[in-house]
């Protein structure tokens, strides 16, 4: 809503560098530590199937974790992830059972063209309606989510009607890794290398830390931010796949109010709200600590109800976190005599 | 989120009478969709169904009225639905408790306020983007919520007080909770429209900056209306807990996209400065109508919110949408017409 930010900051690399490198070391801090203390209290939870449990969930998270910074990055948000991965399922879902012979190559290419679509629909409303990403997307979270509902009433996809392959796929590994992680990683890498190092993904840091600036350098912004939108879409429509294969029984309601915990996973992943930095990695970070965290209240028999409010303790803890830094930082290059704002 | 270039431009052109254009307009939508429901669904008008249709508008339109003002402030609150849900569990905790309804009512009132403070401390005094810290408290009241209650449900309110919700004024068929909402809806008509409170309010949505010169301190406005909007959620989840003798954790869940849909609906500018009361009380009587009219025709719950959803995007997308169309033909007859440039109205860009 406010558009104030910090300009300025993000011009200044090498302090940014900085803040990043020391906000993921953050996250892992925080990570081991909670590792250490659950097992330390229940050996159990660095067992294989646990240690899989968690990779496997954060799988999904992270892919769609992924998508969200793009978008939050040109300072928008997507709201609508849960509800396009919740379509991508059931659409996936109803062609496999009835084409149990469709490849799980195009399953997964499927899914990503449904969440594309979506997603462009939410960027062409941003764009050229002129209407702030929050509503469009909340609107879309709705809308996506009662489509599904349209068309699959009360039905329900259960595993034993999918396809033996596709349900492999979601539990075989390759070498020791499940195939779900190596997508994310996949989805991760590449999305991560194009953020950093070409030309596409500086615009989409340009435009999050002034978009007016941006538009006068020449950068196509709208093309950009209906791209940024299809791409968290294309994401969370691929991670609808990944969610048919992991848990095999689809609903209409699959993936309701996953968009806090993606919001919750990019944020805590330290990709600043008002745009313009933060880093993919950050994001996947903030994926695999919720997850963990929801493992470890589980092992250490703490109420599961605790989850969602420790979610939204740690979305406070990481703005207030990121304003702090940034204070200081804006002090610091305030004190080397060059000019912010 | 941003304050785009052209938005800024819609500001500076002829505000007050485009505002009243989209008043008399919504409420001009409300009366024709309020006339086809009443011809056309069977019960709709009946004297039953306008209980229903209060006492179901009745959490949206109480919400909406403090949302309204925070909105026009240019800031957001997310987090009303779960502060209606903790209002609710921690109801029905201490009912469970056998503490007295008469300090249970109070205490939850308080408890709104109080996280309704909770957000105004982040977003006024830490300088936070209202829209991330609502988010982050929406999961975290409601998060409380589930601690507080669990998955389960506390009942049997004392039927004095529910029957009062769910009853009429004796000897009318107007429902009791109607005087709730008049009243409340006269008292921030008033405060938005006729106060200075209410000019700040403006002011502050137009331009932060130009409002601290003109003696307003936009932080502390802001914060007291989270207070209030937190307070009035409160009030809403007693309320809710009461209409339906049931106090659960996830009571009100998602309510947050009825009452922002409503408010938009109502004309109000999600980039702040601009709105009025009457269209936000028009926007809450349309949506909850057409609600109630839909589901009076068997459509379920969850495609009801297909509307809800696209009324909230056409709501913000239409304005702008007749502003381009507007902006657009007035080029074109500046082109066939070179005297156009030259009238005084014309004259600032």
């Amino acid at each position: 809503m406010t558009a104030v930010g910090l300009p300025g900051v993000s011009t200044r690399r090498s302090s940014l560098d900085l803040v990043l490198r020391a906000r993921e070391l953050g996250i892992v801090l925080a990570l081991a530590l909670l590792v250490a203390v659950t097992a330390i209290s229940n050996p159990r939870f660095l067992s294989g199937q646990s240690i899989r449990d968690i990779l496997l969930g954060t799988a999904i998270l992270a892919v769609l974790a992924v998508g969200q910074a793009v978008v939050v990055i040109t300072r928008n948000i997507d709201l609508s992830v849960g509800s396009v991965l919740g379509l991508s399922a059931f659409t996936v879902g109803t062609l496999l059972r009835d084409h149990p012979g469709l490849p799980v190559v195009l399953a997964l290419l499927i899914g990503a063209a449904v969440g594309g679509v979506c997603g462009a629909v939410n960027g062409v409303l941003v764009r050229y309606g002129n209407v702030p990403a929050l509503v469009v997307t909340l609107g879309t979270l709705y809308v996506v989510r009662g489509i599904t509902y349209f068309w699959a009433g009360g039905q329900q996809i259960n595993a034993d009607e999918l396809p033996s392959g596709f349900l492999d796929f979601g539990n075989a590994t390759l070498i020791g890794i499940p195939y779900l992680v190596l997508i994310a990683l996949l989805v991760l890498v590449i999305t991560a290398i194009v953020l950093r190092n070409y030309r596409v993904g500086r615009e989409l840091y340009a435009m999050g830390s002034s978009p007016q600036a941006a538009r006068l350098a020449g950068i196509s912004v709208g093309r950009r931010t209906i791209g940024a939108f299809g791409v968290s879409g294309a994401l969370a429509g691929l991670a609808g796949v990944l969610f048919a294969a992991r848990f095999g029984t689809i609903d209409a309601a699959a993936g309701t109010g996953y968009e806090l915990n993606v919001v919750a996973a990019v944020v805590v992943g330290g990709v600043a709200v008002f745009g313009g930095s933060g880093s993919v990695w950050g994001a996947a970070l903030g994926a695999l600590l919720l997850t963990t965290i929801g493992s470890a209240l589980a092992v250490l028999e703490i109420n599961q109800f605790w989850q969602q409010a420790i979610v939204g303790g740690l979305i406070l803890l990481a703005i207030g976190a990121d304003r702090l830094v940034a204070a200081r930082v804006a002090a610091t290059l305030k004190m080397r005599g060059s000019h912010v704002n | 989120m941003s304050t785009d270039s052209s938005v800024a431009e819609e500001r500076s052109v002829g505000i007050p009478g485009r505002l009243a254009n989209w008043n008399v307009a919504i409420i001009a939508v409300t009366v024709v969709v309020l006339i086809v429901a009443a011809a056309t669904v069977q019960n709709f008008a009946t004297s039953q169904n306008f209980g229903f249709l209060v006492l179901d508008l009745l959490p949206i339109a109480l919400v909406a009225l403090p949302m309204t003002l925070v909105i026009v402030t240019g800031e957001i609150d997310l987090s009303v639905a779960s502060t209606l849900g903790l209002s609710s569990a921690v109801m029905g905790y201490l009912w469970n408790a056998n503490q007295p309804i008469e300090t249970i009512i109070p205490l939850c009132l308080l408890l709104g306020a109080l996280l309704g403070a909770v957000n105004g401390f982040f977003v006024t005094v830490l300088g936070l983007p209202s829209l991330a810290v609502t988010i982050g408290t929406l999961a975290l009241y409601r998060g409380l919520a589930f601690v507080v209650l669990g998955d389960g449900a506390v009942a049997d309110f004392p039927a004095v007080y529910t029957d009062w919700v769910t009853g009429t004024i004796a000897g009318t068929s107007i429902p009791n909770v109607l005087i709730i909402i008049v009243v409340l809806a006269a008292v921030f008509g008033v405060i938005l429209h006729a106060t200075p409170i209410g000019r700040a309010v403006f002011a502050v949505g137009a331009s932060d900056q130009a409002a601290r010169f003109a003696g307003v301190r936009p932080g502390r406005l802001k914060f007291w209306l989270y207070v209030v909007s937190g307070l009035v959620a409160g009030l809403a989840g007693v309320l809710w807990t009461l209409r339906y003798s049931s106090a659960r954790a996830d009571n009100g869940a998602g309510l947050e996209l009825a009452v922002v849909a409503a408010v938009l609906l109502g004309g109000v500018s999600i980039f702040g400065g601009k709105g009025a009361l009457p269209g936000v009380i028009a926007g809450v009587v349309l949506l909850a109508s057409l609600q109630n009219a839909l589901r009076l025709s068997d459509v379920s719950n969850e495609a009801l919110n297909v509307v809800t959803g696209v009324l909230l995007i056409v709501s913000v997308l239409a304005p702008n949408l007749a502003n381009a169309v507007r902006s657009s033909v007035q080029r074109r007859r500046h082109r066939s017409d070179p005297l156009q440039g030259h009238r005084p109205e014309r004259a600032q860009p």
